[in-house]
């Protein structure tokens, strides 16, 4: 019998393995960005920067040129290399603590000057590559190795809720907020990343994706439980959906 | 006949189970050796040739450690 | 060849287009704000692109972006904004992108004054951020010096894919003189490290990062080497009257300056006074200047700082003759009067 090859490995992938810990969701968002990549055919002129962070190393994982940024600064980064070659597809990847925590102003001006570049944003609420402590996503009532007695609205304030703050300013041309625990959403995810890079090669402004995503290393729960988790309260707190959407809808 | 088939690399695989879990025919269990890690990859047990290649475990595989095959349907009309 | 009157801010932003540079990022911060505009006004009209940043931090790590892609780029800022960059600029050392930067000096620390300062010659010529590395710095007295630097740091940061500082002051940045240009055919080639996308080859990575310790010492080690390059050929410096001179000046920028006056004041008193005045404060002049260890009976460092070239000095002369310093800090300009007058009461002359 003759079989095909229908689901592999992106080209756009490095072979090198992933540094991520087992189940954690990096991994599944990268190969998404990667297959987007294939699909648009823009492998040999996309740049991926890195963050600080676990996905410090992404730049190692995907078959592209690529750079890691100082904490918070990707898409400072990102701006620099698009306005100097506006030829380049440029994306950076960052998860809640560089773009919601040490990187806010940059994560707005970007957004507000509408950059031509994609952000894929992770955000698991936590910090994972330090360790498990709290993240400006970290949810009310979790327990971090920083905020031990669970995050409290008067000590902690608030969970960082970054699309809805984005979706305010007129330079953002795709937004929206997704989670990837079942095929579906996995599907679904696949779409807005990318739409969020044809954002930037329509020429229309910025794209980001926030894709809820789990650490169960730092949870401190098995892979599988810790997809309920996500899908029990993070979705609550952080409703999915598209938020911006000027890219319409592909021909 | 089995209508598909699936490749796990073993020694990319970290064992985390969400290719297990999201199995719609359940022909995927972890297996008894350990690979160079320690962990116990993943693979395909399908005695019964029940595989789909509906992808689901590739989709949700964080360690990109699976390729999916499917088989060539015959054309209709053809002489075979 | 033509010359313009230009003010210094704005002649090292003329001399940064002519010597190719199509890319600013940078943020408002006086009293360099002059060539921030200029450069908003100048770079549209050569078909380049000027963004004003959110921040300080944000401008140089658009330099660091603009950089990896391989274009020539610069920013300017004052010294709290100078202090903001050091991050990026640690990281762009350690990645090896060809950036310019310029900072318009001015009292400290903190937010302290406006008024021109030489305070940052430690945080220049030190490294400023974390870890083991070098900005290459020249320090202009004049405004010609300053647009002929500048277009000189645009190629020595590509040579030795390094970060160069132009270290001004506000009293050259404000100055007025009559500039000109060099005319000459800007060629620039980064294909061979620079981010364009893996086209045709394997994926590149511009990276300050390596995890492994033996492998960023390595890294260490390849900026180590370059240091010793620019060490063995890049210093430079001015000595004026300096051949019989038995009293040496050093200064440098506009303090250099200031000095040559004392020079030519001590001179008509029959004074052998001489200046030397290092032009690249990285590299330092050590052995240029050791020579003077013998030859003289006093060497007189001047800043507008507490002394921290003085070290430099010291280093250098080691205790070879007299060393001595005058210095005015937080935005406090020296005359050439009251140097003078210093001078003499060091060597008991009225």
């Amino acid at each position: 019998m003759e079989y095909n090859v229908i689901y592999k490995m992106p080209d756009a992938l490095s072979k090198k393995p992933f540094t991520y810990c087992p189940g954690c969701h990096h991994g599944i968002v990268h190969r998404l960005v990667a297959e987007v990549i294939d699909e648009l055919g823009i492998r040999e002129k996309t740049i991926i920067v890195a963050p600080v962070g676990c996905s410090v190393f992404a730049y190692e994982f995907f078959n592209l040129d690529g750079t890691v940024a100082p904490h918070g600064r990707a898409t400072a980064v990102a701006t620099g290399m698009k306005r100097a070659n506006p030829d380049l597809v440029v994306f950076t990847y960052q998860g809640d603590g560089d773009l919601a925590a040490i990187g806010t102003a940059e994560t707005i001006h970007t957004a507000n000057r509408g950059e031509r570049v994609t952000t894929i944003f992770i955000n698991n609420a936590i910090y994972g590559m330090t360790g498990g402590q709290m993240a400006p996503t970290t949810l009310l009532g979790m327990k971090t190795t920083t905020s031990p007695y669970g995050r409290s609205p008067e000590r902690e304030g608030y969970p960082v809720h970054v699309c809805e703050i984005l979706k305010e300013l007129k330079g953002v041309a795709f937004l929206a907020r997704t989670k990837v625990t079942t095929p579906k959403d996995v599907l679904t995810t696949k779409k807005y990343i990318k739409k969020a890079f044809l954002a930037q090669i329509k020429n229309l402004g910025y794209g980001l994706v926030e894709v809820l995503s789990t650490c169960p290393t730092n949870w401190g729960v098995p892979p599988i439980k810790a997809m309920q988790w996500l899908e029990h309260n993070m979705v609550v707190e952080y409703p999915l959906g598209v938020f911006v959407d000027k890219v319409g809808e592909d021909k | 006949m089995k209508r598909g088939y699936i490749e796990i690399d073993r020694e990319r695989c970290k064992g985390c189970g969400l290719c297990i879990n999201v199995c719609p025919q359940k022909i995927i269990r972890f297996s008894e050796q350990f690979n160079t890690k320690g962990y116990h990859p993943a693979e395909q047990y399908d005695p019964e040739g029940r595989c789909t290649a509906c992808g689901f475990c590739y989709m949700m595989c964080p360690d990109v450690c699976i390729t999916v095959y499917k088989i060539v349907q015959p054309v209709r009309g053809d002489a075979k | 060849m033509k010359k313009l009157m230009m003010k210094g801010v704005e002649a090292i932003g003329e001399g940064a287009i002519r010597a190719g540079c199509r890319n600013y990022f940078g943020y408002p911060i006086t009293p360099q704000s002059e060539l921030t505009e200029y450069m908003a006004r100048r770079l549209p009209e050569v078909g380049g692109s000027f963004l004003q940043a959110e921040s300080e931090i944000a401008a140089v790590n658009m330099i660091y972006g603009a950089s990896s892609v391989g274009k020539r780029v610069m920013t300017s800022t004052s010294s709290p904004g100078f202090s903001l960059m050091q991050e990026g600029i640690s990281y762009i050392a350690c990645a090896q992108l060809p950036a310019v930067f310029v900072n318009v000096v001015r009292g400290g620390p903190g937010l302290g004054d406006i008024q021109p300062s030489q305070g940052d010659y430690f945080q220049a010529t030190k490294g400023g951020g974390h870890g083991d590395y070098r900005l290459i710095v020249l320090s202009p007295s004049t405004v010609q010096e300053a647009t002929d630097l500048t277009m000189l740091a645009f190629d020595m940061a590509d040579r030795y894919r390094n970060p160069v500082l132009i270290f001004a002051d506000g009293l050259l940045g404000q100055m007025m003189e009559p500039v000109s240009f060099e005319e000459k055919e800007v060629t620039y080639d980064n294909s061979a490290w620079a981010l364009t996308g893996a086209k045709g080859r394997s994926p590149r990575q511009v990276t300050s990062f390596n995890i492994d310790p033996y492998g960023l010492e390595k890294m260490n080690m390849e900026l180590q080497k370059k240091y010793r390059q620019i060490e063995a050929n890049e210093i430079r410096y001015e000595e004026y009257r300096t051949e019989d001179a038995d009293v040496l000046i050093v200064a440098h920028g506009t303090v250099g300056r200031i000095a040559k006056s004392v020079v030519k004041m001590a001179r008509e008193e029959g004074i052998k006074a001489g200046l030397f005045r290092p032009i690249t404060l990285y590299p330092f002049a050590y052995e240029a200047l050791s020579n003077y260890g013998e030859k003289t009976k006093l060497v007189l460092t001047v800043e507008m700082s507490s002394g921290q070239m003085l070290e430099d000095v010291k280093l250098s002369l080691c205790n070879k003759t007299r060393i001595e310093f005058y210095g005015r800090m937080a935005g406090v300009v020296p005359t050439p009067e009251e140097v003078f007058a210093y001078l003499k009461s060091l060597i008991g002359r009225q």
